[in-house]
Order: structure tokens, then sequence, then C-alpha cells
């Protein structure tokens, strides 16, 4: 009971903090112009003559690619330059509801900047007759994609004080995990791996697992698959942030 | 309130602290004294559980700080060094967030938030964001955080470091006040402090307790503690010096400024001599011999003095291999 008022106190404070700057105002509209950008320019919205938003959720892999560790970066090393560290956690709290508390904001934010990409929703309604299940489906798998960089970014900006370590750490990770199960990748690979091999790596990737959402498959391999690297990454973030403590 | 027994830290091969021990109670102010990298911010980041001890024990008003934390922390209010805050949050806002964290919400929360503002006088900035404020100012606002839930213990690391000096008076009175029913520890490198506020000081160097003790006791350690310094005109540094190591009371005299027909000496009791015994020996002698005396008084040491005699020598010898 009180730990969850911890957490929500934690988050509430990070998430004034995010609109206390323009930073927030900003990440979200450049969130917005980019995705409407790809959509319809890059991804060939019109001439797809469908009414899915496939051409909308094929890019956000590549999209939170840089902004989601743009959003996450500052989450510990910014306390760790500080010396808020030190404050929070000398509080009568456990650095589980720090760590969670804090992951849960930025995951807010991010899902309010998702949830303002709406009216691409209604402009494919007022197009054709859209399906409403694979674009819920592919909003959720997004919003767990997101979640799932977030950990990362999460983990890696406790690493350092440092914020662009941080954000270019956790972009290499997030690339390797995109990269890991992209056919362009796995096809160079299966010349000269044996195939049970790319198929273990490919398992460690985003996209297959991204994919099956926005085809409208609510698969729960894929959703316990972005769940456990949240889980994995926040638990290494409490690791890094003990041993850090430790000295 | 505080227990800590046989403490240390080490970060790598460093031993920052080392096989410290020592307790707090209710009604106390414990000064902790030290040069710099001596090792107290170290031992306050272990008693309020930020790191953890690589041996020892500490206790917080009995509940063991590696094994209840939250409860212990619960009892503490800590100001960091270098006082850390929300820069990108207004003072109440912070205050606010430090309270409710704490546990206080609704009408206790706005009465904690309004009561530390009006004890370190923060009404003047209280809807300025902390980023914007000056050093003191933030530091007094890390200080209201410290005490927003009326704490039973208090940890504080350089509380007046930049403050003006009306504002260290303001704190140091506070720190007193409190001090009555809270158990407190504050390091500090001001000297006055310690005769100001605390009731017992701890002096640590390279990581271990060199002195603990009041402010009287620990001036007692200082090497003209006892010792008489007496000042005349009209007769010669040798007269004085033959006539006073006649007497039994007197270890040694040293002249200390001698010009014109004006000689001042220090004069050193025995160890075995009463407390006030030489300086009426003196008298007595300067009664005899009727030598025109234009001060003669009992040297109570000084802090700084003892500082330095504790803690220098061995730095020195550290430098020079
Ligand atoms: N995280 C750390 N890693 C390695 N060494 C550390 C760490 N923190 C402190 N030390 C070392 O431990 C020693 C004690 O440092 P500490 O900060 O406790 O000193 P201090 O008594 O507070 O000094 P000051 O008066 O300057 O504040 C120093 O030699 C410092 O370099
Ligand atoms: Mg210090």
């Amino acid at each position: 009971m009180s730990a969850i008022a911890n957490i929500k106190t934690i988050a509430k404070r990070e998430l004034s903090g995010y609109f206390a700057s323009p930073v927030a105002y900003v990440f979200i509209v450049i969130f917005l112009l980019m995705i409407g950008f790809f959509t319809f320019m890059a991804g060939g919205f019109f001439e797809r003559g469908e009414a899915s938003l496939i051409s909308f959720f094929l890019w956000h892999p590549w999209l939170y690619l840089f902004l989601v560790p743009a959003v996450g970066m500052r989450l510990w090393s910014e306390e760790r330059r500080s010396g808020t560290m030190e404050l929070l956690l000398t509080m009568p709290i456990t650095a589980w509801q720090a760590i969670v508390g804090k992951f849960v904001a930025s995951w807010i934010f991010l899902a309010l900047a998702l949830f303002l990409t709406f009216p691409v929703v209604i402009t494919v309604n007022y197009l054709g007759d859209a399906d409403m299940g694979p674009i819920f489906c592919g909003y959720i798998g997004s919003l767990l994609l997101a979640g799932g960089y977030l950990a990362i970014s999460c983990m890696t900006s406790a690493m350092t004080r440092n914020q662009v370590v941080s954000f270019i750490v956790s972009v290499v990770i997030c690339l390797l995990m995109i990269l890991a199960g992209w056919p362009p990748v796995t096809n160079m690979f299966v010349q000269w791996a044996a195939p049970w091999l790319v198929n273990i790596v490919a398992g460690f990737s985003v996209m297959p697992h991204f994919e099956g959402f926005h085809r409208g498959v609510l698969d729960s391999r894929d959703i316990i698959f972005f769940l456990s690297i949240i889980g994995f990454s926040l638990f290494g973030t409490s690791v890094i942030i003990r041993s850090h403590r430790a000295g | 309130m505080i227990k800590v027994e046989n403490l240390s830290k080490a970060f790598g091969p460093k031993l920052a602290v080392n096989n410290v021990s020592f307790t707090v109670e209710r009604g106390e102010v414990l000064g902790f004294l030290g040069p710099n990298g001596a090792g107290k911010s170290t031992s306050m980041r272990m008693i309020t559980g930020f790191i953890p001890p690589s041996a020892g024990a500490i206790s917080v008003g009995g509940f063991n700080m590696l094994e209840q934390p939250i409860e212990a922390k619960r009892l503490i209010g800590y100001l960091p060094e270098n006082a850390p805050s929300y820069t990108d949050m207004t003072v109440s806002g912070f205050l606010g967030f430090t309270a409710e964290i704490r546990g206080l919400t609704g009408e206790a929360k706005t009465k904690a938030v309004n009561r530390v503002i009006e004890m370190c006088f923060l009404e003047s900035v209280m809807h300025q964001s902390v980023e914007t404020l000056s050093k003191g100012y933030r530091h007094r606002t890390c200080f209201a955080q410290s005490i927003i839930h009326d704490p039973d213990v208090l940890v504080l690391d350089e509380p007046t470091d930049g403050l003006d000096p009306n504002q260290k008076h303001e704190i140091r009175q506070l720190i007193k006040r409190m001090g009555e029913k809270k158990a407190i520890v504050f390091s500090t490198h001001i000297l006055e402090e310690v005769d100001a506020v605390c009731s017992r000081a701890i002096i640590i160097d390279r990581g271990q307790i060199v002195a603990n003790g009041t402010p009287a006791q620990l001036r007692q350690k200082s090497d003209y503690a006892g010792a008489v310094l007496l000042r005349t005109s009209g007769i010669s540094a040798a007269e004085i010096k033959d006539k006073l190591s006649q007497l039994a009371t007197v270890k040694r005299t040293a002249i200390l400024k001698e010009e014109m027909h004006e000689v001042s000496a220090r004069v050193y009791p025995q160890a075995s001599c009463p407390n006030g015994e030489l300086a009426r020996s003196i008298a007595e002698v300067v009664g005899r011999e009727k030598w025109k005396v234009a001060e003669l008084h009992t040297e109570e040491g000084r802090l700084d003095e003892v500082f330095r005699s504790i803690t220098l020598p061995d730095t020195t010898r550290e430098a020079k291999p």
C-alpha cells in the first residue's frame, strides 16, 4: 500500500519535472512531426490504398531508437550528477520503488506522446472502413516496445553520470535488438551461420515480436517478451545502482 | 538513538573510514570534525543508509540500518554534503515532494511545508525555481527538507556551509534548540560552531577517531591548557626564569617576547599540578618579589590548536614518505 503511494509520489515528481521544462513539448512536437513524415511521405500511406496503419507502425522501432533514449537518458544520470540520488535513496523508500516510479513516469510520458498520434487513426477511418482490431493491437505493441527501449535506457543511465554517454550506449543496445532479427540482416547471416543460431539470436530481436501486434495478433509470447525486457532491464538498473553505492 | 559500532568503509584498497564507534543519545549534539578527506561524509552516508559499510553495525532508534533500512530511515533527517535538490522544482514544490515521500499528505503536508519555510526563512523564495536560487538559499532549502518530518535523528553534513553570518547564527541557534529533543550529528570545519552548538565533539583523521569528548575536554588536550601567561615590566627574562623554576608547580618557562622593559612568558604546569594551583603559586612569587605585572592568567587551550596538533603531524608525515 505504502509502496504504491511511494511509487506514485516519485512518478508524479518525475512527470512534473518533464513538463516544467520546454524539453517535453519539444520532444512531443518532434515525435509527431517525424511520425507524420514517415507515415505519410516515406511510408507511402496513401499509395497503399488500404485502410490500415501498417505504414504507421512500421516506423516505430526506428523512431523510438532515438527518441526513447532521449527521454530515458536523464533518468538516473541526472540524479547521480546532481547528487539528488543521495537524497532519494536515504528517504524511507526502497530502491525498487524509486526505479519503478521513475520508469513509470517516463513511460506515461511516452504513452501521452503516442496518444497524440490519434489524428492518424481518425484519418484512416475517414478514408476507408478501417479494421480497429489491428490498430488497437498495434498501439499496445508500440507502447510495449517503447517500454522495452525505455527500460534499457533506464539501465544505461544508471551506469554513468554523463547523459550523452547514456544516450549513445542505449541507442547501440536498442539498435542491436532491432538488427538481430531484421530480415536483411538475418538473411545475410544465414549464409554462413547455422540456422538454429540465427534463430536464437533473432529471438532476442524486437522486430518479429513487434510485427505480430500491428498485424492484429495479440500473442502472449510477444507480450511476455517485452515485459521480460522491461523486468530484466529494471533489475539490471537496481544491480547497477547497488554496486555504485557500494563503491 | 544513533549507535555506530566498529564501522569501516573501504574504497578499493583505501580505507576511508576505519573502525569508528560512537553513540549519540537524544538531547545530544555531536560535532564531527576532521581535515578534508578524513571520512566525515563517508561515515554520514553510511549512517543514513546511502552506502553500505564494509564492516560494522549501525543502529538508529533501535533499528539496524542494514536489516530494517526503511524503519531506520524514517527516523532520520539528512542534509547531504553540497545540499542537493531537484533544481527543476519550486522551493515549495520540492518541500511538498519530500513531505509526501515521508508519508505526510493533505493538511499535514501543507502544515509541514509552511513550518519549515518559516523556520528556514524561505518565504521570499517559496515560489521560485530552485535552479534560480543563490547557493545559500539552496542550502537552506535542502536543510528545510531534512527537518520536514520533525525527525528524531538529524544528520547534517556541513549545515552552515555557504551561509551568510546572520544565517549561520540562525541555523546554529536552530540546531542547538532542536538538539534538546533530538539526536543530532553534524560535521563542520568551523571550530567556533563546536563551542556554540555541540554538547560533544569527535575529531576524525584519516578514517579514525582521534579525539572524543566535550568541547571543554578537547581543549584540555591543548599543550597550553592550564599554562599561565605572565606579562611583567622592569625585570629581566633571566630573573623570571630563575625565580619561577624554583617552584614545585612549574615544569618549564618559555619566554614569548622580550622588548624594552616588558617580558611575556608562558609557564607550563607540572602534570600533577591541580587546576589553578600554578597561577596561585606564581602570584605568590610576584607578591614576594614585588614584580610589576601587567597580565597574569590561566589559559584554557584553544580548539584550533588542539585540532592542528592532533591532525596535522600525521598528514605532513604522509606527504613526505
Ligand atoms: N565513492 C568513492 N570512491 C572512492 N573513494 C571515495 C569515495 N567517496 C569518498 N572517497 C574517499 O574517501 C575519503 C573520505 O572522504 P569523505 O568525503 O568522507 O571526506 P570528508 O571528511 O567528508 O572530507 P571534507 O571535509 O572534504 O568533506 C577520501 O579520501 C575520498 O577520496
Ligand atoms: Mg565531507
